[in-house]
């Protein structure tokens, strides 16, 4: 389809029709991965009223299906106040700076064997360095606000992402050492062959500590004192409004997507279908049953939704963590199981320990 | 296409780098420290050193300037105070300042850092993996030399984490290992007892 593209804007100049091509791609990536932010919006609110035995949204369209564009629309047209004595260029800066690194991380992600952006050699080092730049969008709208809360919700997030980031590299090396690649789609085809191969069992550990610290990264609950609405109303956000409010919310659940998708593909094999080494090889391949059962982007998907609900029901679960027992867990709990298992993995890898390194 | 790039690129990085020392805001320089790291990540990834470029928005991007970020912004900052004794330290300042310059005119001055000097490298094919050939070098060649740095930057660790330690003695804190072994029979003594009469 792409070449199709090509020879029909061939009498543009050369540079023109690749530059073309690259925003066509982006905008076939985040048209729909901002629809997917509006709906998993919803799929939160009817998830846990359903947990706690309520309906949820249902008055906006059948089942209340159209409830994001409502809530789209609400925050278009609401106004935008700027607080006074707020400095208001680091201010409009801050939903910028958060949503810039979340959606460029998804450049390198990998949706099928060679269905990429951009295919660079270092993608998970890259998609770690642009994730690691959020914080910053958090930091400067908690001290442009000028508000004591949004600035106390700006300090604990930041100490907490920091920290955190520590043990989600530890887990990520772990990785890296099991395929022997940075490069996103070399690491899902390294977990090829049968659900065994998948690095979820070899990474046990790593596994759970990366899902864990992803929840803690995102600021979600159980870890979302960033936010703390019992204690300090709405933390980093509490001054913004409308639509720069919506932006820092497009983001957080953009990042939620993400590492939801990173855990499926680094852990649980990405596209490949669980029914590998399982089913006979001529039922994966061909069409009909095959395009079902074989590897492909659907399974992506559904291990990703599956990550996503994970976010959900834990919301819906568990009590907030107290700010001293959330950076216990991270400094004295998940760094050094996350250092053991290092070992460990590289241990299994030196000595080619079966069925996943011989 | 490249060297505008590059020149769009540097220019950013020498305008922010100026803006660091030069703006008044001490959160604001900062910020422009970040903008310089960032930039000269992207000059880095001009020159194929990918891993380098990385690491460099993922440490100090992402975790120190962080750091830095969250002290300056606690700090209260006189500026008046610190602008004392402004002129009486300029001759010593200017010194320092031209003698540091000559030094970098010295060293990476045309005569010794020309391209003549150190051509470009020739641009490598697609699969090569410049974070496979640093990991190599650095465990082979230089593995004593890396394994001393680590050993440095532990005791460096210890030292700070030392110098910042200090037991205080009234406070109450609670031990986990000690909370998870805590059976309700500790906490709570339930007692049968008959009713009693109650009087009128």
């Amino acid at each position: 389809m792409l070449e199709a593209i090509q020879s029909a804007l061939s009498f543009l100049p050369d540079g023109l029709v690749t530059l073309l091509i690259i925003l066509l791609k982006i905008f076939a990536l985040l048209l729909p991965l901002l629809g997917a932010v509006a709906y998993l919006t919803l799929a939160e609110r009817k998830v846990i009223g359903y947990i706690q035995i309520r309906i949820g949204p249902n008055r906006v369209g059948p089942r209340g299906l159209l409830q994001p564009i409502a809530d789209a629309v609400k925050l278009m047209f609401k106004e935008t106040i700027l607080p006074t004595n707020a400095n208001l260029f680091l201010f409009i800066l801050a939903p910028i700076l958060t949503i810039g690194p979340a959606m460029a991380a998804w450049a390198v992600v990998p949706f099928d064997d060679g269905l990429v952006i951009a295919d660079i050699d270092a993608s998970l080092l890259y998609i770690l360095a642009m994730t690691s730049l959020g914080v910053y969008g958090i930091i400067i709208a908690g001290w442009a606000s000028n508000s004591k809360y949004a600035f106390l919700g700006a300090l604990r997030s930041a100490a907490q992402i920091v920290s955190y980031e520590i043990a989600m590299g530890f887990a990520l090396v772990g990785v890296l050492l099991a395929a022997g690649s940075l490069n996103l789609g070399e690491i899902v085809m390294a977990q090829q062959g049968s659900v065994i191969q998948w690095f979820m069992w070899p990474l046990l550990p790593l596994f759970l500590i990366y899902f864990i610290s992803g929840l803690a990264e995102t600021n979600r609950a159980p870890f979302d004192v960033a936010e703390g609405e019992s204690e300090i109303v709405a933390g980093f956000h509490v001054e913004y409004s409308a639509m720069t409010f919506s932006v820092f919310f497009l983001a957080e659940y953009a990042n939620i997507i993400l590492i939801s998708l990173l855990t499926a593909a680094m852990f649980m094999g990405g596209w490949l279908s669980p029914f590998e080494g399982i089913l006979p090889e001529s039922m994966l391949t061909g069409g009909g049953l095959g395009l079902l059962l074989g590897s492909g982007i659907h399974w992506l998907l559904l291990k990703t939704a599956f990550f996503m609900f994970l976010f959900l029901w834990i919301r819906a679960t568990y009590p907030r963590y107290r700010y001293d027992q959330i950076m216990r867990l991270g400094w004295k709990v998940f760094i050094p199981i996350t250092i053991v298992w290092l070992m460990v993995v590289a241990a299994m890898v030196v000595g080619n320990v079966g069925p996943w390194f011989d | 296409m490249e060297q505008t790039i590059f020149y769009i690129f540097s220019t950013v990085l020498v305008l922010s780098a100026g803006a660091v020392v030069t703006v008044r805001n001490p959160v604001f320089a900062a910020l422009f420290l970040v903008l310089a790291f960032f930039t000269s990540a992207a000059i880095w990834i001009l020159l194929e050193a990918e891993f380098l470029a990385l690491t460099l928005v993922l440490v100090y991007v992402g975790a120190v300037m962080v750091l830095f970020l969250f002290v300056v912004m606690m700090l209260d900052i006189n500026l008046t105070v610190l602008r004392e004794g402004f002129a009486r330290y300029l001759p010593v300042g200017l010194l320092v300042a031209v003698i540091m310059v000559a030094q970098l005119v010295y060293i990476v001055g045309p005569a010794r850092f020309g391209l003549d000097k150190f051509p470009a490298p020739p641009p490598r094919d697609a699969d090569y993996s410049n974070t496979r050939e640093i990991g190599l070098v650095l465990y082979t060649e230089y593995l004593f030399a890396f394994e001393l740095a680590a050993v440095i930057l532990v005791v460096a660790i210890i030292a700070a984490i030392a110098l910042t330690l200090r037991k205080r003695v009234k406070t109450n804190f609670m031990k986990p290992e000690e909370q998870v072994l805590v059976k309700s029979k500790d906490r709570v003594r339930l007692v049968k007892m008959a009713t009693e009469k109650q009087d009128d």
